[in-house]
């Protein structure tokens, strides 16, 4: 894992105590309202429905033990108790105070943490898969890039105002769990003939009231270029992106607008222009960053762990937990234990501070002291001894934290709703927690394999609707939520943008409705058929017929 | 039948710690929906927004607008579910917000 | 509104010329991107002092002829939150440009130490804020992972710290 130098302390002490004087200067009276918003969003301070909000910044997803603790201690010191993961890799902090969120900052300084630039017009946290430097079919840990990254966009003096916020996701894997596809810039790692590294650099994903699958600007980015190239294109963005409506300022437009060539051609451009760039510091920088993320000393194991079958037979529960919440590991002997943060009837992504010690402990017992957060608002154990794995269950059985749905229809990534987000149409986690109890039945998901449901409060898209298997998006009509359904999203590899299947449903009618899609699907599949697979090759059209038939 | 008695109010978030809260009768900003004053003319309207535009300068809150509301009873209830839930707490954590501290509005449900 | 200029209040003696005001004889002249292209020929020819004033919404790629005749390049922040005339400023400089670069608009002490850094070295700023607003603005944070700015005494370069001897990015006329 990263860790902070001198210098890194240093600017994330300077940045607290700066902070601290704006946030006093604004309750002085010295700076207005308007002056001191996006100072405050610049450190991750929204103000919501109830209080206000810190979103605290979780670089590429990965924390230790310490870091997960000390999120516990803030919780329980400053908020209610809990936190809420995001889809962004970032935990939410609900009840927070204006007059104490500089003492956060400084608690999460003190741990090698901040909420510099999880929020604002500026290059948010950069996100990457939660399975980096574990997952069995990586090519490369896309850590050290992200790291990388994080450093040079922060306070970048060139990209804090940009037209708009910007998000970067980073894979280093050919199956993409990052989404990189549904980012302002997506970046993926892949070699090319010579056995040579490099990055594909994709442009212009996003969600939103406009969803767009990002386009490819470079097949094969040499890793040295990334920071000179990176900043051609933020640069054309932070010129030309447009400033005259909000709602058509991020990249996608711009990129959308003049077209994937011309937009192509102006990176380009830029990208010639700089002079003579050398980046034998970037490298020196990527190579030192590179150390912290050696990958971990497992020790020598046989593929077949006794303790492990035998714990599976002894116990169904167990079994079943194991069959749907493990994945596959690098090195033999190990598994990646991906702890649902989707207990039945439960909020998505909320955790607990007696959660978040009780994870940070097995973190630091059976994970070489590492946990990530998962864009799926899950928490992961990235190196788990297989023979580990039982008396890791048994503890997350004791904090309710042992449900057994990763990746089925109970897994549901689901924003904050109108329960506490000032932008919402409609509520979410209400949404979420009638279907997770009407699924409640793992057998009966598993029965229905890997669907993605994705919820969000608004036309945003912070719970990922539109690139959900199945996305269900709340609104408003004259006052009353109502949620439309769509189906078909994804945002792996082969992203693909979700489509409407008709008029909306109230809340009370979705669960039901949700159910006759997965009927459907059941009827149609062929065999070993999952539900993406199977909507792509026969459309809309059945599940259509099936939802609006009595209507 | 009980009189239902329409109108605004105006709101705000308290500038220190975010909490939602209404302008009442005397000038104050109380949690308590209940409390509010509830105007109808637009002299009253204007008295409640200079008041809350002398109170944002002083620092005192920030975010300040008015929401239809309408009082039956005595007790104030707002139109929009949105400003329902900032006068009760989240509809998912009854343990939590305005609900569980014997702030909310006298309407304890969104729905309603 | 006062001028800041080496963390001081100056005067400002240069004087905008609107597009269809005839050129004076000599002086400090401030003209418009249109004029600049329009007037080329005369202005190249002016004895006096000549600087631009470019919107932020004017191209800066297309300058490089021009700029070894300029001594002031002004640029526009219309609101605080909208930042091209920080890529502007940028390229200029990348350009070789090497006059005085001047920030007018919506500027905030707490931008200040971004505007210094891609090479803003003036600005009209409003009278609410003193000059100790300035300057203590301009310290607040020592340190910055990127490379190539203008740096300020004191500042210094996190990843140039780390892995010192090599080339910097580009020339840094002002770098302290
Ligand atoms: C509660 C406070 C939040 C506010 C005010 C907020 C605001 C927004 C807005 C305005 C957008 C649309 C941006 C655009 O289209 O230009 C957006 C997008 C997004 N937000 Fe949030 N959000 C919030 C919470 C969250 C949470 C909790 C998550 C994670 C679960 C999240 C993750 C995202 C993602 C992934 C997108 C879509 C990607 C994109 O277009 O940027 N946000 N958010
Ligand atoms: S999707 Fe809408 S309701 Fe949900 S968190 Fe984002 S802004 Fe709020």
């Amino acid at each position: 894992m990263y860790r902070y130098d001198e210098f890194d302390h240093q600017f994330v002490s300077e940045r607290t105590a700066q902070f601290r004087d704006q946030a006093n200067r604004r309750m002085a009276g010295v700076i207005t309202e308007d002056e001191f918003r996006p100072l405050r969003l610049m450190n991750g301070l929204y103000l919501q429905l109830h209080a206000y909000m810190l979103r605290v910044a979780i670089p590429y997803g990965t924390l230790s033990g310490k870091q997960m603790r000390q999120l516990a201690y803030i919780a329980d010191k400053y908020d209610r108790g809990y936190g809420h993961f995001t889809t962004r890799q970032n935990i939410q902090y609900n009840w927070i105070k204006l007059e104490e969120s500089a003492d956060i900052l400084q608690d999460l300084a003190d741990v090698e943490m901040h909420a510099i630039q999880t929020s604002g017009n500026c290059i948010r946290n950069v996100t990457t898969d939660h399975w980096a430097g574990a997952a069995a079919d990586e090519l490369l840990d896309p850590r050290p890039i992200g790291e990388l990254i994080r450093q040079w966009s922060s306070l970048h003096p060139e990209f804090s105002f940009l037209p708009r916020k910007f998000k970067f996701a980073i894979t280093g894997a050919p199956h993409d769990r990052a989404a990189v596809k549904v980012h302002d810039i997506g970046l993926r790692a892949h070699k090319n003939d010579k056995g040579e590294t490099g990055w594909e650099v994709m442009v212009g994903g996003g969600q939103g009231r406009t969803p767009m699958v990002a386009v490819t600007v470079r097949d094969f980015l040499p890793e040295k270029d990334v920071i000179p190239y990176l900043e051609a294109i933020m640069r054309v963005y932070n010129l030309y992106g447009r400033r005259d409506n909000k709602y058509k300022a991020r990249i996608k437009i711009l990129v959308h607008e003049l077209g994937a060539e011309k937009f192509k051609a102006e990176v380009e451009a830029e990208y010639a222009r700089n002079p003579a760039q050398t980046t034998e510091v970037e490298q020196r920088e990527l190579a030192r960053i590179e150390k912290y993320f050696a990958k971990p000393a497992l020790e020598k194991l046989s593929r077949f762990a006794p303790h492990f079958e035998e714990a599976k037979r002894a116990n169904p529960d167990f079994a079943r937990w194991a069959k749907n919440n493990l994945a596959a590991h690098q090195h033999d002997g190990y598994t990646i234990v991906n702890i649902s943060l989707k207990p039945e009837g439960g909020i998505p992504g909320d955790a607990s501070g007696e959660q978040m010690r009780v994870m940070a402990t097995l973190g630091e017992r059976y994970s070489q002291d590492e946990l990530r957060v998962s864009h799926a608002q899950n928490i992961v154990l990235p190196h788990v001894k297989l023979d580990d794995v039982f008396a890791v269950w048994q503890a997350l059985k004791a904090a309710d934290l042992a449900a057994a749905n990763y990746g089925l229809v109970g897994d549901i990534i689901a924003c904050p709703g109108l329960d506490y987000c000032a932008l919402a149409t409609a509520r979410s986690i209400p949404i979420a927690q009638a279907l997770s109890r009407k699924f409640a039945d793992v057998a009966r998901q598993e029965h229905y394999g890997p669907v993605k449901l994705n919820i969000s409060g608004c036309i945003n898209a912070c719970g990922h609707h539109h690139v959900g298997h199945i996305g269900i998006l709340g609104l408003d009509k004259k006052g009353e939520e109502f949620y439309q359904i769509t189906l078909g999203g994804s945002s792996s590899e082969k992203a693909s943008i979700g489509t409407i299947l008709g008029p909306g449903f109230a809340a009370h009618e979705v669960p039901d409705a949700i159910e006759t899609i997965l009927e459907t699907y059941v009827k149609l599949r062929e065999p070993g058929e999952e539900f993406l697979a199977a909507y792509r090759r026969v459309g809309p059209k059945p599940f259509k017929e099936a939802l609006y038939a009595t209507a | 039948m009980s009189q239902i008695e329409k109108g605004q109010v105006m709101t705000a978030n308290r500038l220190r710690d975010g909490i939602a809260v209404f302008l009442t009768r005397s000038g104050e900003w109380s949690e308590k929906i209940d409390e509010a004053a509830l105007v109808q003319e637009p002299q009253a309207t204007a008295a409640l927004e200079s008041r809350a535009a002398a109170d944002v300068k002083a620092t005192l809150v920030t975010g300040q607008y008015l929401i239809d509301a309408e009082r039956i009873e005595s007790k104030v209830r707002a139109t929009l579910i949105r400003e329902r839930i900032r006068t009760l707490g989240p509809s998912v954590r009854p343990d939590l917000g305005k609900q569980a501290e014997g702030t909310a509005g006298a309407f304890a449900a969104v729905e309603g | 509104m006062p001028l800041l200029k080496n963390n001081e209040f100056v005067s400002d003696d240069w004087a905008f010329l609107p597009d269809d005001a005839a050129l004076p004889e000599s002086g400090k002249v401030v003209v418009s991107l249109t004029r600049l292209v329009k007037d080329w020929d005369q202005l190249v020819e002016f004895t006096g002092l000549l600087g631009l004033s470019l919107a932020n919404s004017e191209r800066t790629d297309e300058l490089e002829a021009y700029l070894p005749q300029l001594t002031l390049v002004v640029l526009t922040f219309p609101a605080f939150t909208d930042g091209r005339a920080y890529s502007q400023a940028r390229e200029l400089r990348l350009q070789g440009y090497r006059g005085e670069l001047r920030a007018q608009g919506n500027l905030l002490p707490d931008q200040f130490q971004y505007l210094n850094q891609v090479g803003f070295d003036s600005f009209v700023v409003d009278e609410r804020f003193s000059l100790v607003d300035w300057q203590g603005a301009s310290k607040q944070m020592s340190l910055a992972y990127q490379r190539g700015l203008y740096r300020t005494a004191g500042e210094r370069e996190v990843w140039s710290q780390r892995h010192q001897g090599f080339a910097a990015w580009e020339e840094q006329p002002h770098a302290g």
